[in-house]
């Protein structure tokens, strides 16, 4: 999904006879009762009948106990409401029945719903928890006018059996206000005075976080017209370090007059290619499995290349007979629509696929893909002895050795050894960084953990004569060194203590990297004791 | 084709050892159009096996374009795969440490085991967008057979990729391998402005068999991407086929 797209809103501008850009017009959707909707058409009930005639309440299990989530018409004429904790429903209707919400659905429902929606303008953004917002600039021609749309609207609504409030402004703002506290099917023309239309509503229609309204109701503030009529200075002051505009009443004021522009992230509908094959016959065998997922991955290819995409995740889903469905995952390392390549590597992840009495449909769906232009084939025969590109051998590595084993080394901000390099995936790009200076020699090769060596020395914060290191000893010919590196105390804790490096070199000839873990006397670690400071050799030279 | 170390080479080792009277001495910076599949042995106790290699590696980059303004560098990524136990024994590449000219380029793979490793290995060599691969594997596994390292040597030949593969601790069984080195450290040379401290890294490098070349031992180092022989130990007189003759001196 692109990123979010600016809604210029032009409403401050007088709006000229010619002016190239026609005034925006934004309609607001609220569906005031989507979580009972959908219940009742998930339990395929018109409004007040069955279940629904008697008060009942969608409930929602909480921290601080079970909560009223939504209730029908009846349960709200009998007293409950959203946020009513159930005890005290019960209180004022005992006979209150009820049934668990299910917000995450409610929410697929309604990004469905945005899709929908957008036979009535170019593009619909969600309007989260139980709104939509939909531009029908330049679209209300078409419906016979602005009234016209809206009883399309709400006759469309009426038809899914859903209810909803409408409304038509300039900007988003004042749709979304005039929808949720305005009369419904309420419509601003864009030489309406807003200020004087929208004066009359609730600060709440200013989509405010709740303790922003708490505060305007303390201040006596409780209406738009009110705000107008406090000195715009002393607004500023009194939400001078309030950034978001849910707690800025000044910054939603004048989204809702159109003074600034308001982001809205539209959704766009993707479709994921996707191709499956049903079997005649249920397949037992593996060779035929492979043979299916052969046609499969070149019935895919086929479709990534009409859409100009490679593959990044595939899906492979086998429905077997008696009802289970097995699934396997596999990620690329760069986008493709290699038939051959894509068959080869699920090849590998059906080994432990166990078919039971036969497997009767297979799919096999791209869930990322990105964009791959079309390339021409080799018309060479010699091409294909030349063996196999980067990405392949790395998914190739990947789906072998697991994705955690095919890395590489990339520089990181820190001047702790250990911590100076990070480890990526094969073909993700790296952070650019400045590269460090190098006024030192660094080892050619790290041990995962410093190793302990017991170092003979001549003082204790001198340079080291000889060292025992997995059992063996090792006299020092060459040393050079300090090199001192103190903890980084922004990542590390108080207790930590600086090393001193030094690079050595024994009378064989053998190089490493060795580190002194603190010095006599900085009274951390084992010092307090009195012990002398450990010595670890943390690296190996080539 | 098959052969073994400690006695006179049969059959196709002869017509190489015929060859080798009128066959060139190794020496660094030599061009050969011979895709390398070289061998280093080395102890796992410190990182001359894999310096050696990668010091290979960059004179055989450095002889195969003589001249650095001809051509585009090559800037295609290395594979430096390790087994657990390499990887346990020697330690993880350290990227501040390896060689300016290859150290944003390097794919590296852990190997739980030496198979994968091998698999690894061979993908690599099958890769065409690979300038060279460098294996490290610790002792003499069972995968790591002689039919394991013909393989290895045939995907190299047939796809043109190098390869160095590093024997931590091994001993010198059944291979392929065009090359063989027997690598060890020895002390650097005194840098100029501190005579204390360590110096670049210095090999006494053995070849003790190889198809092109007569056996021979060199002391190197690396200089700015190439290879520097110090002083020659046995220089290419060798043209006698047992491999028992010890070092005739020590450096010069």
């Amino acid at each position: 999904m692109p990123g979010p797209l600016p809604l210029h809103d032009s409403g401050a501008a007088p709006s000229a006879p010619f002016s190239p850009q026609p005034e925006r017009r934004v309609l607001s959707i609220w569906l005031w009762q989507l979580a009972m909707d959908r219940w009742r058409l998930g339990e395929g009930l018109a409004e007040g009948e069955g279940a629904d005639a008697a008060p009942l309440a969608l409930v929602d299990e909480t921290a601080r106990g079970v909560r009223i989530a939504a209730a029908n018409r009846a349960g709200l004429a009998a007293g409950a409401a959203p946020g009513m904790s159930l005890a005290d429903a019960r209180t004022l209707c005992p006979q209150l029945a009820t049934a668990p919400s299910d917000p995450a659905s409610d929410l697929a429902f309604l990004e469905k719903l945005a899709l929908w929606a957008q036979r009535w303008g170019p593009w619909s953004a969600l309007d989260p928890p139980d709104g939509l917002i939909v531009d029908v600039t330049g679209v209300a021609h078409l419906f016979g006018g602005e009234e016209a749309l809206l009883a399309d609207v709400r006759a469309a609504l009426a038809r899914r059996r859903l209810e909803g409030r409408l409304a038509i402004a300039p900007t988003a703002g004042a749709a979304w206000g005039l929808a949720h506290y305005g009369p419904d099917g309420a419509v601003l023309q864009p030489g309406d005075n807003a200020e004087r239309r929208l004066g009359q509503l609730p600060v709440a229609a200013l989509r405010l976080d709740d303790d922003v309204l708490l505060v305007l109701r303390r201040l006596g503030l409780k209406r738009l017209a009110d705000l107008s009529g406090v000195a715009r200075e002393a607004l500023v002051r009194r939400f001078r370090n309030r950034r978001s505009p849910a707690a800025n009443p000044l910054i939603r004021m004048d989204q809702l007059l159109g003074r600034v522009p308001e982001p809205m992230l539209p959704v766009i509908a993707v479709h994921a290619p996707l191709v499956q094959r049903r079997l005649m016959e249920p397949i037992r065998h593996r060779d035929l499995l492979d043979r299916v997922v052969t046609d499969l991955a070149e019935d895919m290819a086929r479709e990534l290349e009409g859409q100009g995409l490679g593959a990044r995740r595939l899906e492979l889903a086998m429905w077997k007979v008696d009802g289970e469905v097995v699934t396997r995952r596999l990620e690329l390392a760069a986008p493709s629509r290699d038939a051959v390549h894509i068959a080869s590597l699920f090849g590998r992840k059906l080994d432990d696929v166990d078919a039971g009495f036969g497997i009767e449909m297979v799919r096999m769906r791209s869930a990322w893909s990105e964009n791959v232009a079309l390339s021409q084939g080799d018309f060479e025969v010699a091409a294909e002895g030349h063996g196999t590109s980067l990405a392949a051998f790395i998914d190739r590595l990947a789906v072998r050795l697991g994705a955690r084993a095919v890395r590489r080394p990339v520089p990181r901000a820190s001047h702790v050894p250990e911590r100076a390099q990070a480890w990526i995936g094969a073909l993700e790009p790296g952070k650019t960084l400045q590269e460090a200076f190098e006024f030192h020699h660094r080892p050619l090769k790290l041990l995962d953990s410093a190793e302990r060596i017991a170092v003979l020395y001549a003082s204790p914060d001198g340079l080291p004569r000889r060292f025992r290191w997995r059992g063996e000893v090792h006299e020092i010919a060459r040393v050079e060194g300090p090199e001192r590196i103190s903890p980084e105390w922004w990542r590390e804790r108080s207790s930590v203590r600086l090393r001193d490096y030094y690079r050595i070199e024994d009378s064989e000839g053998r190089r490493y990297w060795i580190y002194r873990d603190g010095i006599a006397g900085d009274g951390r670690g084992g010092d307090a004791q009195g012990r002398p400071p450990d010595w670890f050799l943390q690296g190996i030279c080539g | 084709m098959f052969h073994r170390i400690d006695s006179p080479a049969p059959c196709e080792d002869q017509s190489a050892a015929v060859g080798t009277a009128r066959a060139q001495a190794w020496r660094p910076g030599i061009a050969s159009d011979e895709v390398p599949h070289g061998e280093v042995f080395a102890s796992g106790r410190d990182g001359t096996g894999a310096g050696l290699a990668l010091a290979l590696a960059l004179d055989r980059i450095a002889a195969s374009s003589p001249d650095p303004l001809a051509d585009a560098p090559d800037q295609r990524m290395w594979l430096w795969v390790q087994d657990r136990d390499a990887l346990r024994r020697t330690g993880r590449p350290y990227r501040p440490g390896l060689p300016r000219a290859l150290r944003h380029r390097l794919i590296h793979v852990a190997a739980a085991s030496a198979e994968d490793a091998l698999f690894a290995l061979e993908e690599g060599l099958r890769c065409r967008d690979l300038a060279f691969v460098i294996g490290e594997i610790a002792g003499n596994p069972k995968a790591l057979s002689f039919t394991a390292q013909r393989r290895l040597s045939l995907a190299a030949q047939r796809h043109g990729v190098p390869l160095w593969l590093v024997r931590l601790d091994a001993a010198r069984d059944l291979s392929s391998a065009r090359m063989r080195w027997q690598a060890r450290p020895a002390p650097s040379p005194h840098p100029r402005w501190n005579a204390a401290a360590p110096g670049v890294a210095r090999w006494r490098a053995e070849l003790f068999r190889a198809r092109r070349h007569p056996p021979g031992e060199w002391l190197l180092h690396e200089e700015e991407g190439r290879l520097v022989q110090q002083a020659l130990l046995r220089a290419g007189e060798a043209t006698r086929l047992s491999n028992d003759a010890r070092p005739a001196a020590a450096a010069r």
